[in-house]
C-alpha cells in the first residue's frame, strides 16, 4: 500500500499506509487527520479537505477538474500548490505522497 | 466538569451528528465510556447521496460509511445499533431501551435527527403500501431500490430539494415521472421564483412532468390492497403509478426529550453550546432548534453541515471547552449536471441580484437586505459560494451592481467590495 504523509502546520508528520482507490479525503478522515473534515463526503462541496500538493507531486497524479479549482478561488490560505484532497485518488504512483495541510483548517 | 469527563456520555442517535459527537468528545478529552444508541443497523454514514449516487446505484452502501468501524473502535467508542431509546429518567440519570435495557448517563447528547413528513392519507397510514415510499434512511431506499425500473411510472408527492434529486435520478434511468407538488412553484419554501421557474424548465426538458398547485387527497390501492395504482387528487384527477415516493419535508424527533419534560419548541431548544434545559443533556443536528447570531433567530435546519458543525462545538462544551456554535447555514443539490449550493438564508430579502444568465446554467442569485448579503443561490458557481459563505460571515457590505458585473473577478468582490 502506498504511504501518504500528512504535515500539520506545525511541522508533526502522519504516516498512513493508503489502500488503493480511496480518496486523499477519505484516508485521512478514516486515520482522523485533524485539519481534512470532508464534510460533504467527497462530492467536492464543501473545501474543509484542503490541502498543499507541491509540484514533483503534482506530476503524478491528473490535474483539478475546473470545478475544484472554482471551489478554492475564494478558499481560506490558497496558493497555486491548494488541492481538494477528496477529488486525489490513491494510486501506485503516490507512494510517499506529501500534503502539507493549511494554517487556518477548521 | 473535570469528573464528567471520566463519567459515561450516551449519544442518542447515530446519523451526522452522532457520529461527529462521539469521536470529536474524544478527541476533546472525554476519558469516560462513550456510547452510541441508534436505532438504524448501520455506523453512521453519508444520506445525502441516498437520493442521488445510491439510488442510482453507482455507490454500494460500503462506501457511504462517514468512518469505518476501526475509528470508532480505536476511540473506544460503544455502539448499541438497531435500538431504539424510548425514555429519559432524568432523575435516575439513565435512558430506557425498546429492548428492555438501560444505559446510565452522566451527560445525554440527543441527536435524535428527524424522520419524513407523512401525507395525512388514512388508507396508507394504517398500512405502507408496498410501493408507496418516504426516502430517509438506506432501508428506505434500498426498499425503493427494487422498483426503481425503466420504463415504471414514478409518481413524486412534493417539489422540494429530495423530490427533484429523485426525480433527476429517474429520469435518467428511463422512468416516467410525475411530480405533484401542492405550491404554486417547486421549491417555493427555499428559493426565488427565478430559481423555482430555472429548475422546473431544466426537468420538463429532460422528460419529467411537474403539476403545480396540486395536492394529493388519497391513494388508489389494488384488490390486494398492498400496493397503491393510482395518486388521487383534491380536483378528483387519478395520476396512475406503478410506485411513488413522497418528500414533503422533515419533522424533528423531539418527543424523547420533551416526554422527559425538556423545553422544546420546533426541535429541542437548545443555547448556543447545545445544551438543553437541562444542564446535564445536550442536542445537536436536525432536532436542535438553535440561536444563529449572524440571523439574529433562533433556526431549526435540516442540513449535514448543520449537524457536523454544531456537533464539534457540542461535543467541546460537554468536554467542559465551551464552544459557541456560529455558523451560516449551508446546502447543496445535485441535479443532472447542475451543481447547486446554496449560502444563508434568503427569507425578508428585499432585492435578488443575478451573476450570469440561467440560460448558461452557470449563475449566481444572490439575495440582498438593506445592502448586505442574506444569502445565494449558486449554479455550477463555486466561487461565488465560497465568496458568499465570506461576505455573509464577515458581514462585508456589498456593491449590488458589482456583484452583477461579471467583468469583475470573484476575488476582486471580496478584497474591494
Amino acid at each position: 500500500m502506498p504511504t501518504i504523509i500528512f504535515v500539520q502546520p506545525d511541522g508533526s508528520e502522519q504516516h498512513i499506509d493508503a489502500a488503493l482507490g480511496l480518496s486523499v479525503m477519505q484516508v485521512a478522515v478514516n486515520h482522523q487527520v485533524p485539519g481534512i473534515l470532508g464534510d460533504c463526503g467527497g462530492s467536492c462541496s464543501c473545501a474543509t479537505c484542503h490541502g498543499y500538493v507541491e509540484r514533483e507531486w503534482a506530476q503524478h497524479m491528473p490535474a483539478a477538474e475546473p470545478y475544484e479549482n472554482d471551489m478554492l478561488t475564494c478558499a481560506a490560505d490558497v496558493t497555486e500548490s491548494s488541492r481538494l484532497s477528496c477529488q486525489i485518488i490513491v494510486t501506485p504512483q503516490l507512494d510517499g505522497l506529501v500534503i502539507r495541510l493549511p494554517p487556518t483548517s477548521r | 466538569m473535570s469528573e464528567a469527563i471520566s463519567g459515561t456520555a450516551v449519544i442518542v442517535g447515530a446519523g451526522h451528528a452522532a457520529g461527529e459527537l462521539a469521536t470529536q468528545m474524544r478527541d476533546n478529552g472525554w476519558r469516560g465510556r462513550i456510547l452510541v444508541i441508534g436505532e438504524e443497523p448501520s455506523l453512521p454514514y453519508h444520506r445525502p447521496p441516498l437520493s442521488k449516487a445510491y439510488l442510482a446505484g453507482t455507490v454500494t452502501a460500503q462506501t457511504l460509511l462517514i468512518k469505518p468501524q476501526a475509528v470508532f473502535d480505536s476511540a473506544d467508542i460503544e455502539f448499541i445499533a438497531g435500538v431504539r431509546v424510548i425514555a429519559i429518567d432524568r432523575a435516575g440519570s439513565r435512558v430506557h431501551l425498546a429492548d428492555g435495557r438501560t444505559a446510565h448517563y452522566d451527560r445525554l447528547i440527543l441527536a435524535t435527527g428527524g424522520r419524513p413528513r407523512t401525507l395525512p392519507i388514512p388508507r396508507i397510514q394504517q398500512a405502507t403500501p408496498d410501493n408507496f415510499h418516504y426516502l430517509r434512511t438506506l432501508a428506505d431506499v434500498d426498499r425503493m431500490r427494487e422498483q426503481f425500473k425503466p420504463g415504471k411510472r414514478l409518481v413524486i408527492i412534493g417539489g422540494g430539494y429530495v423530490g427533484l434529486e429523485v426525480a433527476a435520478v429517474a429520469i435518467e434511468r428511463g422512468l416516467h415521472v410525475t411530480i405533484l407538488e401542492a405550491l404554486p412553484r417547486v421549491l417555493a419554501r427555499v428559493t426565488a421564483p427565478e430559481l423555482s421557474a430555472f429548475y422546473a424548465e431544466r426537468h420538463q426538458n429532460a422528460g419529467v412532468e411537474i403539476c403545480t398547485d396540486t395536492q394529493v387527497e388519497d391513494v388508489q390501492l389494488d384488490p390486494s390492497g398492498h400496493a397503491i395504482t393510482a395518486m388521487v387528487t383534491v380536483d378528483g384527477r387519478h395520476i396512475e403509478a406503478d410506485l411513488a415516493v413522497v418528500g414533503i419535508g422533515l419533522i424533528p424527533n423531539v418527543e424523547l426529550a420533551s416526554d422527559a419534560g425538556l423545553a422544546v419548541d420546533d426541535g429541542i431548544l437548545v443555547d448556543e453550546f447545545g445544551q438543553t434545559s437541562d444542564p446535564n443533556i445536550y442536542a445537536a443536528g436536525d432536532c436542535t432548534n438553535h440561536p444563529n447570531p449572524y440571523f439574529g433567530r433562533r433556526l431549526r435546519l435540516e442540513s449535514v453541515p448543520n449537524a457536523l458543525e454544531q456537533a464539534r462545538c457540542v461535543a467541546a462544551s460537554v468536554c467542559g471547552k465551551p464552544k459557541a456554535y456560529a455558523s451560516v447555514p449551508w446546502f447543496w443539490s445535485d441535479q443532472y449536471h447542475l451543481k447547486l449550493k446554496m449560502v444563508g438564508l434568503s427569507q425578508g430579502y428585499d432585492q435578488l441580484v443575478m451573476r450570469g444568465t440561467t440560460e448558461s446554467d452557470c449563475f449566481a442569485a444572490f439575495y440582498l437586505k438593506d445592502g448586505y448579503l442574506l444569502a445565494v443561490d449558486t449554479v455550477n458557481r463555486a466561487p461565488e459560494f465560497m465568496l458568499a459563505k465570506r461576505l455573509i460571515s464577515e458581514r462585508i457590505r456589498v456593491d449590488p451592481c458589482r456583484l452583477a458585473d461579471e467583468s469583475i473577478p470573484v476575488k476582486d468582490l471580496l478584497t474591494h467590495p
